[in-house]
């Protein structure tokens, strides 16, 4: 939709314009899930301020609303780098395609960086041509207020409740068997799948307070065996 | 209210912060090494499944573990959840909506 306007000199407000307007669909989803976030940190008995601090710290939304539950429960702080850095460690593949090198001043790359979400790796991936810096850092600006925003309506939403909406915190667990379904595509992905669920389940069992770290851990480790086992027939379409 | 230590939550958010940061970041820096690496692009088409399933699983116990009755309502939530995604369009919305009050709707009312 956009391939021709690279080759136009840019005007900055039709770019500003039309980085909001491509950040909208996403801003649909990514604004209501905000307000579930905000909720929740009222939920688990977290400060308001919990949920921009969230945003604008991490800015990355599973992981947000893992790390309410996580820092309501006092989790130790090594447990919550290592989720962090599982949950996050898909974001090492964006730079791949991602269109950084339109962003010329040295702050707006840094912001850009910054604010890579999944919904602006997705966007630049579906639409990969025609980005300059205006309309990329109107897109993931615009995403940041849907997301700060959602979680502050969240957040006196739920200060005007009478009291706590007992089982709402389900919501993560239905996020994130929503988030397994659609990474689960074909049947290339059973064998991770089954994995996975037998190192967590295997933690369960053996270490239930740290279920979470240990099971995460065993999973990575099933997983480098599982490469050196494969590494002759490796896998192609990596 | 949550009793929080502010040095716990300063860690907690430095921590996240820095790791995210850093995973969004380095691979600008050191592109070409990690494209070849065939560990790294087998870790990626293999973990992000397992990870959400085991998200999954973690945050399904943290609700459920009261009792069997709760384990049972959570297990019929997440069953809705799950059919709501694959035959209704995989709307992510309806899906953790409906999920959702699936589960609130069967905890307060039984």
């Amino acid at each position: 939709m956009s391939s021709e306007v690279a080759s136009r000199p840019v005007n900055r407000r039709a770019e500003i314009a039309f980085g909001i307007r491509l950040s909208l669909p996403a801003g649909l989803g990514m604004f209501p899930i905000g307000i579930a976030f905000g909720l929740l940190v009222i939920q688990y008995g977290l400060p308001w301020w919990m949920a921009p601090a969230l945003s604008i710290a991490v800015f990355a939304g599973s992981v947000e609303l893992l790390l309410i539950g996580l820092i309501a429960a006092a989790t130790p702080l090594a447990t919550i780098a290592l989720t962090t850095l599982l949950v996050n460690f898909r974001h090492v593949f964006y730079a791949f395609s991602f269109p950084l090198h339109v962003v010329k001043n040295p702050l707006a790359r840094a912001y850009s960086v910054y604010a890579l979400i999944d919904e602006a790796y997705a966007i630049t991936a579906v639409n990969p041509r025609g980005w300059n810096g205006w309309r990329l850092l109107a897109t993931q600006i615009a995403f940041q207020v849907y997301w700060v925003s959602g979680g502050l309506v969240g957040v006196l939403f739920a200060s005007a409740l009478p009291g706590p909406v007992e089982g709402l915190e389900f919501a993560l667990c239905a996020l994130f068997v929503t988030l397994t379904l659609d990474a689960c595509r074909s049947r290339k992905e059973i064998p991770s799948l089954v994995m996975a669920l037998a190192c967590f389940g295997g933690a369960l069992l053996l270490v239930p307070d740290s279920a979470l770290f240990v099971g995460m851990l065993l999973f990575v480790a099933a997983l480098a065996v599982r490469f050196l086992l494969t590494r002759k027939g490796a896998p192609d379409h990596g | 209210m949550v009793e929080l230590d502010p040095w716990y939550v300063a860690g907690a958010l430095a921590i996240a912060f820095a790791i995210t940061l850093s995973l969004r970041a380095l691979p600008f820096a050191v592109l070409k090494p990690l494209r070849k690496s065939r560990l790294v692009m087998a870790m990626g088409l293999w973990m992000p499944v397992g990870i959400l399933a085991i998200l999954a699983a973690s945050t399904f116990v943290s609700t459920a573990s009261v009792d069997w009755a709760t384990v049972a309502k959570a297990v019929v939530a997440v069953a809705v959840t799950a059919a709501v995604h694959l035959w209704c369009g995989r709307r992510t919305l309806l899906s953790i909506g409906l999920g959702t009050l699936t589960f609130v709707a069967l905890v307060n009312l039984l």
